[in-house]
């Protein structure tokens, strides 16, 4: 939680290799990376290139068979299950591609599912809550469920929900798939926004090359290789 | 903020399926327990009601009440027992009773006493003065009415009612030994018995003597000529009483197995619904047991729910039953039946557990 001076995102030789009898597929292969505290960097790369698996990798969804993965000062490559699950819980915000909101929980409660598993104080989470609507400009839908609300709406409260723990790092995973160019537009530029307002860093995984504007930085992945957007 | 319970409050019709069948499943408990007791009470009232830890029988009556026979004189041995405190005669006689204004004849167990069971005041005052047990009300048995007992009609007036003193499913009548001994004499003629001569005598021990003891003592006092048994034992001993119930509790264990297998049934198939979800909560740091703790907790709310629902469907039912059919409800086996609920739902839901916990939390987002 909170700014840090070092990288928000360090990555050295990270390698995943999945193993299935005597076959061994490797996902991703020495990839090294290094995100800055408030920096924004898109990946791009075509379908099965280890884009999400690297963004999993380094929101501790997934643990690497090699290498070291350092988040905000903390190396996590190593750590067991229950220590990556309170890692997730306090330090990286997720916005998942298919918005991934909760049905029968509405705005409001949906962000402050995060802070109910972490048992913070109660109040103060409701504030937040309510805070991040506003900025959101989501106020007057915070008591609706998600079948009440647009499409734009939903986005908008996924991505309030990835910074309900006041996280390091945020991973967002294709953003715009399902959504049109001029929405997806939209919804790319309140990331940005809500990311720089922070100061928080970012990893924009996106399959779309006219959203990579908006990052400071593209990164291409093929084959598990990771590399410069314009040398891949 | 509890998800589990704001799921249950926001889509209660998706938990419609598994309500419905512990709401049943309750109601089939709570009507088979209440039958259940209201066959054993029905049974075994008049000798729970008895006073003091022993009862002694004939030893060729194999304890049966109706075929037991003890003369003044093995009464007489008995008294000086060592560890003997208080004896009491005690008869019965089992016939059909003629109530006025009614059709149909009710069954009654006729009793003379000596010492007051439980529940039931000293004997009344005039022979042919009987308490009659409160069940024998579902027959339009009235205070004050007299009734006529077997094929002589001997009659015999109500002063009052008990409650739980019935036998072998039939009303109890509470009178003196002289009335009993009346009513035996006139329905069966050839049993007429001897002053002093009772079927079972009820024994207290004194203080700090040990029954068994003392029962072995008695049966070695009378030369063999009496068994004598704690008061439980002479219980379970009634005919069909220990199958009666280990029938009905197979039943009933089988029925809260049901009521597990359904929850089970159901949660797992609403964790695997439930995967998507679940791996986004596992992302954003629910551990594996918040999320079975929220499984766990929907299970048992429904288990309540469902005794609420259950409960008042098996006394609808029971309301449609006729009186004379011995189905009790009590508290007890109430409380009974919705602590094994719960326990059963949580049980059923923890076969869920293993699904909650291999949920892998990078799905969320591939």
């Amino acid at each position: 939680m909170g700014h840090h001076r070092e990288a928000a995102l360090k990555l050295e030789n990270v390698r995943k290799v999945y193993r299935s009898g005597d076959a061994e597929t490797v996902a991703v292969d020495r990839a090294s990376l290094e995100v800055g505290p408030a920096e924004i960097v898109a990946l791009v790369g075509p379908s099965g290139s280890g884009k999400t698996t690297l963004l999993s990798i380094s929101g501790g969804l997934l643990s690497p068979s090699q290498g070291r993965v350092v988040v905000a000062g903390d190396e996590i490559s190593g750590y067991d299950p229950k220590r990556l699950t309170r890692f997730r819980r306090e330090s990286v915000g997720f916005v998942f591609q298919s918005v991934n909101l909760v049905p029968f929980l509405t705005a409001r409660e949906n962000l402050l599912v995060v802070t109910d598993f972490s048992r913070r104080d109660k109040k103060k989470s409701k504030a937040r809550a309510d805070q991040l609507l506003t900025e959101l400009r989501l106020e007057e839908r915070a008591d609706n469920l998600p079948r009440q609300l647009s499409g734009g709406e939903r986005q908008r409260v996924a991505v309030g929900r990835a910074f309900m723990n006041q996280p390091d790092l945020v991973l967002i995973d294709e953003p715009t798939s399902a959504l049109d160019t001029k929405l997806g537009e939209q919804v790319m530029e309140l990331i940005v926004t809500e990311v720089r307002a922070r100061g928080t860093a970012a990893v924009i995984v996106t399959h779309d090359m006219r959203m990579t504007h908006f990052a400071d930085r593209t990164l291409a992945i093929v084959d598990g290789i990771l590399g410069d957007a314009a040398t891949s | 903020m509890k998800l589990a319970l704001l799921e249950l409050r926001r889509r209660p019709w998706r938990f419609a399926p598994a309500v419905i069948a512990l709401v049943l499943l309750t109601g089939l408990l709570l009507t088979l327990g209440g039958l259940l007791d209201g066959l054993y009470n029905g049974f075994t009232g008049a000798l729970r009601a008895q006073p003091g830890a022993l009862l002694t029988y004939a030893s060729d009556a194999n304890l049966s009440v109706i075929r037991s026979r003890i003369d003044a004189a093995t009464t007489a041995q008995v008294e000086r027992v060592p560890g003997v405190e208080q004896v009491g005669g005690l008869g019965t006689v089992l016939l059909g009773a003629k109530i006025p204004g009614q059709a149909t004849e009710a069954s009654v167990a006729l009793f003379g006493y000596q010492r007051a069971p439980g529940g039931v005041p000293a004997p009344p005052d005039k022979a042919g003065q009987v308490y009659a047990d409160t069940s024998l009300k579902a027959y339009g048995v009235q205070e004050g009415q007299t009734l006529l007992l077997g094929p002589q009609r001997y009659p015999v007036s109500i002063v009052g009612w008990v409650s739980d003193t019935n036998f072998l499913l039939q009303g109890g009548l509470w009178g003196g030994l002289d009335t009993w001994r009346q009513v035996l004499g006139s329905a069966r003629p050839d049993q007429v018995l001897a002053s002093g001569t009772y079927q079972v005598l009820t024994v207290s021990t004194t203080a700090g003597a040990d029954p068994a003891w003392v029962a072995g003592a008695i049966d070695a006092a009378t030369g063999g000529r009496t068994q004598t048994v704690t008061r439980s034992f002479a219980v379970d001993s009634l005919p069909g009483i220990t199958q009666q119930r280990s029938t009905f509790n197979a039943i009933i264990d089988t029925t809260f197995f049901v009521a597990a297998l359904v929850v089970a049934l159901f949660f797992v198939l609403l964790t695997i619904e439930r995967v998507g979800i679940y791996a986004v909560f596992k992302a954003v740091g629910a551990s594996s047991g918040q999320l079975f703790a929220q499984v766990v907790l929907q299970a048992v709310m429904i288990a309540v729910v469902s005794f609420m629902v259950g409960a008042l469907l098996a006394l609808t039912v029971g309301r449609l039953i006729p009186p004379q059919v011995p189905l009790q409800f009590s508290a007890s086996r109430a409380l009974q039946v919705a602590v094994g609920l719960v326990v059963m739902s949580t049980l059923g839901s923890a076969v869920s557990l293993r699904r909650v916990v291999r949920i892998d939390p990078a799905t969320a987002i591939s």
